[in-house]
């Protein structure tokens, strides 16, 4: 997905970009509103992420002046003011969601998707692979022609396996991504969700392999 | 709560007071004046009457030979006996002699012969008014002073008196009534300004901090320039403490936000298991400290507000819809389904933002403390007449014994180790529900698997 991150703080704009181009994402960055006006209208992203408090300006400025200009593009709002007073301006601008900082990155991800889901998704986002078919916005998967609803941690794992097929992902990275770090996980849980996705899976030629002693990997039989 | 202050008295009663004693010492001075004049004025009609019949008396006397006749006429009785029922006297005598008439009734003394004397005096019992007039008349080459005394009792005079007085009374207490009624009117007017001073600023929503414009009375004037000054000051300060909450917000959020998205950069990266860990540890910090920062500013922004309640109708069950749809995608992340059942037409008039605040506390902790593949429950009704917002989940319950201890702040309930919070959820919510009105009751769902807190408006 192409993104662009509207954030003046230059460390927290580094570690956001990081990460969400870790994830396979293309991420433009605007420190201020007139960079971000100029990207805006140059380039046709999926997501904006806009932070509040601007150098030369008000980011709610830029999120009116984006509406007027019928640009449909979904807008999060990051915001570090107080959610009680903040909240209701800025979804009455036009904003799809906002997440407050300093955020959880898997809830940033689950309200990109969940706007995106809401906005209507496009063929872009289905994956292929082998003979398997898998939106990661709507959460279906289809397989053999029959589609399947996945729960939320289900597709958050196929999701990691399908960045990087054939990749190798131990059971400590995927515990990273699929649990937050407030929940006493052990490792052993992964397998419950790896168990539910073979059952998914079976029938395919794509299946979730054990690498003995290193973890698991999505690859073709 | 607003403090009444001391009380003076009242200026309307004060003035009205005022007003009316002046009137009534009014209506007083004219009654004595009224009287005073009724009194001279019977007296002097009756002192003429008397006059005009002693004259008269004193013309038909008249010199014949040797003798002094003194023939009276009629009409110079009667015209006493017209005035009312009281009895006449006469005496007539020349020089010491009397002539005629009642021999012992007082002669009148006077200074000249010519003038007629007044005088009042008692007379067989009761109070007579007497005239006596004089004329010299030659007999016999000497000259002989002729006498008419003529009295009267005064009955009639104070019966005139009497009607006179009861004029006065009456039109004295009908002056005082119009008077009172003219002093309720005045006091009511000159406070009716003062009235609409109060009513403009008390109608006012919290937040209004317009200087008071309208017209008003030029005595009134410090009052409202004061008045003014004062809620400019408010106004300044109120902005100020919103700020601040925004700015501390602001100022603690954001580098908790870079801290936190560096840490799982770099848990990305990282493979040795020791450093995952101290990765781990340090993002659960950051949770935890920024959790308690935002409850800590929702907290203030709460004592903040329920100083000046804002209240408008809000529809708890689409407020609770909205918080439903914002918090699915945090809940999903744990497979936790939210379910609503909410009534329509659930109307409360109350602070939104409040309200909503104190909600999204409550089910935030349900998630927070829900363990995985849980429900959530948020029902939005009314009861007894209450409205009601009852958010139950299966994250195990309160303990048995539920106390108000674990309302009171930073209190966590025993299933909160390894979750990370700061315990002001159910703070935040009581506080709102009271300041509301209402009340805040935990309990335990009927399974006893989890939780139930409910918020009930009036």
């Amino acid at each position: 997905m192409r993104f662009l991150l509207v954030e003046d703080n230059q460390n927290l704009a580094t570690a956001v970009l990081d990460r969400l181009r870790m994830d396979g994402h293309v991420v433009d960055h605007a420190p201020d509103v007139e960079l971000a006006e100029e990207f805006s209208a140059t380039a046709d992203y999926d997501l904006i992420l806009l932070d509040i408090m601007l150098p030369d300006g008000d980011g709610r400025d830029f999120l009116k002046a984006h509406r007027n200009r019928s640009d449909e593009t979904p807008v999060i709002v990051l915001t570090a003011r107080s959610e009680v007073s903040d909240r209701v301006g800025v979804l009455d601008l036009g904003a799809d969601d906002y997440i407050t900082k300093p955020f959880d990155f898997s809830e940033l991800e689950a309200r990109c998707r969940a706007v995106l889901r809401r906005r209507g998704g496009s063929p872009s986002n289905e994956v292929r692979f082998g003979d398997l078919v898998f939106d990661s916005l709507s959460g279906t998967l289809t397989v053999n022609g029959q589609t399947i609803t996945l729960r939320n941690r289900e597709l958050r794992l196929l999701e990691v396996f399908f960045t990087s097929p054939d990749r190798i992902f131990s059971k400590a990275k995927l515990v990273d991504r699929l649990f937050a770090y407030d929940d006493d996980v052990s490792e052993n849980a992964i397998e419950v969700y790896v168990g539910r996705l073979r059952k998914h899976l079976a029938g395919s030629q794509v299946q979730i392999a054990t690498v003995r002693g290193l973890g698991y990997r999505l690859s073709l039989q | 709560m607003t403090e009444i202050p001391a009380s003076t008295g009242s200026i309307r009663r004060r003035l009205t007071i005022q007003l009316m004693t002046g009137a009534a010492g009014l209506a007083a001075l004219l009654f004595l004046v009224v009287l005073n004049i009724a009194r001279d004025l019977a007296e002097s009609s009756q002192d003429n009457v008397l006059f005009a019949s002693a004259t008269a008396i004193l013309e038909s006397v008249s010199v014949q030979g040797d003798d002094i006749l003194a023939d009276i006429p009629y009409g110079a009785l009667s015209m006493l006996g017209n005035v009312s029922d009281d009895r006449v006297f006469y005496r007539i005598s020349a020089g010491s002699e009397v002539l005629t008439g009642y021999g012992d009734l007082p002669v009148v003394e006077k200074q000249r012969v010519d003038v007629p004397a007044f005088q009042t005096a008692p007379y067989k019992g009761e109070d007579v008014r007497i005239v006596s007039v004089s004329r010299r008349l030659s007999l016999a080459a000497r000259v002989v002073e002729v006498t008419v005394t003529v009295a009267q009792t005064r009955t009639g005079q104070q019966r005139a008196i009497a009607r006179m007085s009861q004029i006065a009374a009456l039109s004295g207490a009908g002056f005082f009534l119009v008077a009172v009624i003219l002093a309720v009117l005045t006091a009511q007017s000159s406070i009716r300004p003062l009235n609409r001073l109060a009513v403009s600023v008390s109608r006012r929503g919290p937040k209004d901090m317009r200087p008071v414009a309208g017209p008003v009375p030029s005595e009134m004037i410090p009052l409202v320039t004061s008045l003014n000054r004062f809620m400019a000051r408010l106004k300044t300060s109120l902005a100020r403490s919103e700020d601040f909450i925004a700015e501390a917000a602001h100022r603690v959020r954001t580098p908790l936000a870079t801290v936190r998205t560096q840490a799982e950069v770099v848990l990305r990266r990282v493979d040795r298991d020791e450093n995952r860990q101290s990765l781990r540890e340090m993002i659960r910090a950051i949770d935890e400290s920024s959790r308690a920062a935002g409850q800590l500013l929702d907290h203030a922004m709460v004592t903040f507000r329920t100083d000046h309640l804002e209240r408008e109708d809000i529809n708890l069950g689409d407020l609770a819809a909205d918080l439903v749809e914002r918090l699915t995608p945090v809940a999903e992340l744990k497979d936790i389904h939210l379910n609503a059942q909410l009534a329509e037409n659930t109307q409360i008039t109350g602070d939104a933002i409040l309200v909503q605040n104190a909600v999204r506390n409550i089910l935030d902790n349900s998630i927070k403390y829900s363990p995985e593949d849980r429900n959530v429950w948020v029902e939005v009704g009314t009861e007894d007449g209450q409205s009601f917002v009852r958010i139950s989940d299966q994250a195990g319950g309160f303990p048995d014994t539920i106390t108000s201890a674990l309302t009171e702040r930073f209190a966590r309930g025993a299933n909160s180790e390894g979750t990370v919070g700061s315990g002001l959820g159910l703070t935040i919510a009581k506080e709102v529900v009271e300041a509301h009105g209402g009340h805040l009751e935990l309990s335990n769902t009927e399974e006893g698997t989890g939780a139930c807190v409910t918020l009930y408006f009036p």
